[in-house]
């Protein structure tokens, strides 16, 4: 199918939403062109749902103009609509004694008779949206007995039967497995690039929002916060804000989400590098012991972990010799610390300064574990950690 | 055998007894049972499609006892006997209990938004009605007594082929009407949001199942008084017949089999204790309470109730 990337498909001019009268957010404005994917993202009852559901006309608009592929909304017929504009709303209904493909079939009401009997053409248009979210051999089953990854993509092939050129989904990903999360949103992407279906919707999982959609929207008490690409909306402060986190962490970067560090002065210095230190970090955020980590060269994975979770990191550049001034800081948080832990990172031309730390370390008589089990055991003897 | 064939198809007279009873007592009596029995199934598959569960049902929910009420009402106060007063204005009175009885309801469970507590609802209402009737029947005239008690609890042995005429032009409208909505009710079936995403007006739908679940209950309130269960076994069985959701084959399906289990029911009422006639609650009931318990056990396997 071909289509005209530049086709603006929704567009929103100033819309302003909210329930019973009273608006929550006001002046939205956002175009979605063919094939774009475009994501809202923001807090529990931040207003996500309601904008979706006022373009889908679940809710009264309280002002403002919706433009489907150029047309005002409002001008446009129940019909008309639903032959452009397909909604896949969650919600619990398992109607009995209906087969998948019924249930797909009923996407075709917008195009079927009075009396809604398929054509051979309908029939064609359902058995390709089934195969299109690989749901083929679900046809014959009953929509109350399939699993809930299944049946999102039965929604979703229903929702693909209209053949819409814009499509409205609110949170499609929630209550599914890892496995079907992906799934799910790979179908969605295909659909946008091969088909050009403008795809809006609205997802909790902020790392797979990062992955599938061309723009983000921020939408967060009542407004629009941010609008913009991936990459401009998913820094680690955005996320913070957003999300109102103030303990713990988001990292933006992987999608890493992190506890609160123990607090207090670091008691133990780890010595990691190389994604080494992660199991570590963490074990010692569980046993809520404040530590310090070092040295790692700046871009190592390790970062992403023990920058949220320890009281101080030493970073020096990569791919060369440590600086003199973080060795000696190294030094100092060594001398503050009871324990050092050595995640047996493998030591080599840029990070010599880490075997000089052991070293050191052992020398000053600390207590150096390489193991969960030694530094439980070193826990327990000192009792006061 | 002979005798009543001789008497149906070649008019045969030369019995005036058995032209009579044939003519005037057994066939009007089949006919009301068939076409009451069609709109009562008709009408619980409709407020069934309306609450999206399959307990619902004219009886259950209030909306039998409803018109019963308001029928009682105007027969007790204005005539003094249910049987007397013009069909016409019957139904209307029993079309106007059936509404407001639905609306009591559909208002309580807008708050609750509950499937069992709506139907406990339902069957409170209806328990409420009936205590009034009962109250009302207390105080009417010994003479209405006996008609009215034997009509408070259904009945289809008053029949004349002038109740069939009458009822067959509300009920085959209502019926046509309802099968020309059966693509909306399709939809409507998969959930009002998905129903209006596609383009069906809801507001004016959910409307029109009220008005027209309403007037088939009310019919049948009107002619046979309240019969119990049907509404609610009928559209059970038809679905498993048919294992099928669809409004398209559901729509005449309930009606043919509402048909056929009503003139089976009334067949047993009047003979299995001969000459002492059951009410065609009393049979309805023992025959579609049961389907009802299995439905709810269903639900409760499965949490949808």
């Amino acid at each position: 199918m071909k289509f005209d990337a530049q086709d603006t498909r929704l567009a929103l001019d100033a819309l302003t939403v909210g329930y019973g009268g009273v608006p929550l957010i006001s002046d939205i404005a956002l175009s979605l062109r063919a094939g774009e994917i475009v994501t809202l993202i923001g807090p529990n009852g931040a207003g996500k749902s309601t904008i979706l559901k006022s373009i889908t006309r679940h809710l009264a608009a309280l002002a403002g103009t919706v433009y489907l592929d150029g047309e005002d909304m409002r001008l446009l017929g129940g019909r008309e609509i639903a032959q452009k504009m397909a909604a896949v709303f969650t919600d619990s209904i398992r109607p009995e004694m209906t087969t998948c493909f019924e249930f797909v079939a009923a996407g075709r009401y917008p195009y079927t008779g009075s009396f809604g009997a398929l054509t051979p053409e309908d029939k064609k248009i359902v058995g390709a949206a089934l195969d299109k979210v690989r749901a083929s051999e679900l046809a014959a089953r009953e929509i109350s007995s399939i699993s809930d990854g299944q049946r999102q993509r039965i929604l979703l092939a229903r929702a693909l039967c209209q053949t819409p050129r814009v499509i409205v989904l609110d949170e499609p990903t929630s209550f599914l497995d890892v496995r079907h999360k992906i799934e799910l949103l790979e179908i969605l992407s295909d659909m946008a690039k091969k088909d050009g279906i403008a795809v809006l919707m609205s997802l909790h999982e902020i790392d797979l929002a990062a992955r599938i959609s061309d723009r983000i929207v921020c939408v967060r008490g009542g407004e629009i916060t941010a609008v913009g690409s991936p990459d401009q909306i998913f820094t680690d402060e955005m996320i913070r804000d957003l999300y109102g986190i103030e303990r713990g962490s988001f990292g933006a970067l992987l999608g890493n989400i992190e506890l609160p560090a123990p607090c207090g002065a670091p008691r133990c210095f780890v010595v990691g590098g190389g994604g080494y230190g992660i199991p570590f970090y963490r074990a010692l955020q569980k046993r809520g012991v404040p530590f310090a980590a070092g040295i790692l060269l700046w871009g190592d994975v390790d970062l992403v972990v023990a920058k949220p979770l320890s009281q101080e990191v030493v970073c020096t550049p990569p791919f060369q010799a440590a600086r003199a001034q973080d060795t000696a800081k190294a030094k100092a948080l060594i001398d503050a610390a009871s324990l050092v832990l050595n995640c047996g990172a493998p030591v080599g031309e840029y990070n010599r300064c880490n075997a000089e730390l052991l070293q050191y370390a052992a020398g000053a008589g600390k207590t150096v574990v390489t193991d969960l089990d030694g530094l439980d055991a070193a826990i327990a003897r000192e009792g006061t950690v | 055998m002979q005798k009543i064939f001789s008497v149906l198809f070649y008019g045969d007279t030369s019995d005036p007894a058995a032209y009579n009873i044939l003519w005037k007592i057994r066939l009007p009596r089949i006919a009301l049972a068939a076409l009451l029995g069609g709109a009562l199934s008709l009408s619980g598959f409709l407020i069934q499609t309306f609450f999206r569960n399959p307990i619902a049902g004219p009886f259950v929910l209030g909306i039998s006892s409803g018109a019963k009420l308001f029928l009682t009402v105007a027969a007790v106060f204005l005539y003094g006997a249910a049987g007397s007063l013009p069909p016409l204005f019957t139904v209307l009175v029993s079309l106007i209990g059936a509404l407001l009885s639905i609306l009591l309801v559909l208002g309580i469970g807008v708050r609750v938004k509950n499937m069992s507590a709506l139907l406990v609802i339902g069957i409170m209402v209806s328990y409420i009605c009936s205590a009034l009737t009962d109250i009302l029947i207390q105080f009417a005239n010994d003479a209405d007594i006996a008609s009215l008690t034997h009509w408070s609890h259904g009945s289809f042995s008053a029949a004349t082929f002038a109740d069939v005429r009458f009822s067959a032009f509300i009920i085959f409208p209502a019926l046509i009407l309802t099968f020309l909505f059966s693509k909306p009710m399709g939809a409507y079936l998969y959930g009002e949001g998905y129903a209006h995403s596609l383009g069906v007006n809801v507001r004016a739908f959910r409307v029109l199942l009220v008005l027209l679940t309403g007037v088939l209950s009310s019919v049948v309130v009107a002619f046979a008084g309240p019969i119990s269960f049907v509404g609610v076994a009928v559209p059970h069985i038809s679905r498993r017949l048919l294992k099928t959701q669809k409004p398209i084959w559901m729509i005449p399906a309930t009606f043919l089999c509402g048909a056929l289990f009503c003139v089976l029911c009334d067949l047993f009422a009047r003979t299995l204790f001969a000459p002492t006639e059951l009410s065609i609650s009393t049979v309805t009931s023992v025959l579609g309470a049961p389907i009802v318990i299995r439905l709810m056990a269903l639900g409760r396997r499965k949490n949808e109730i």
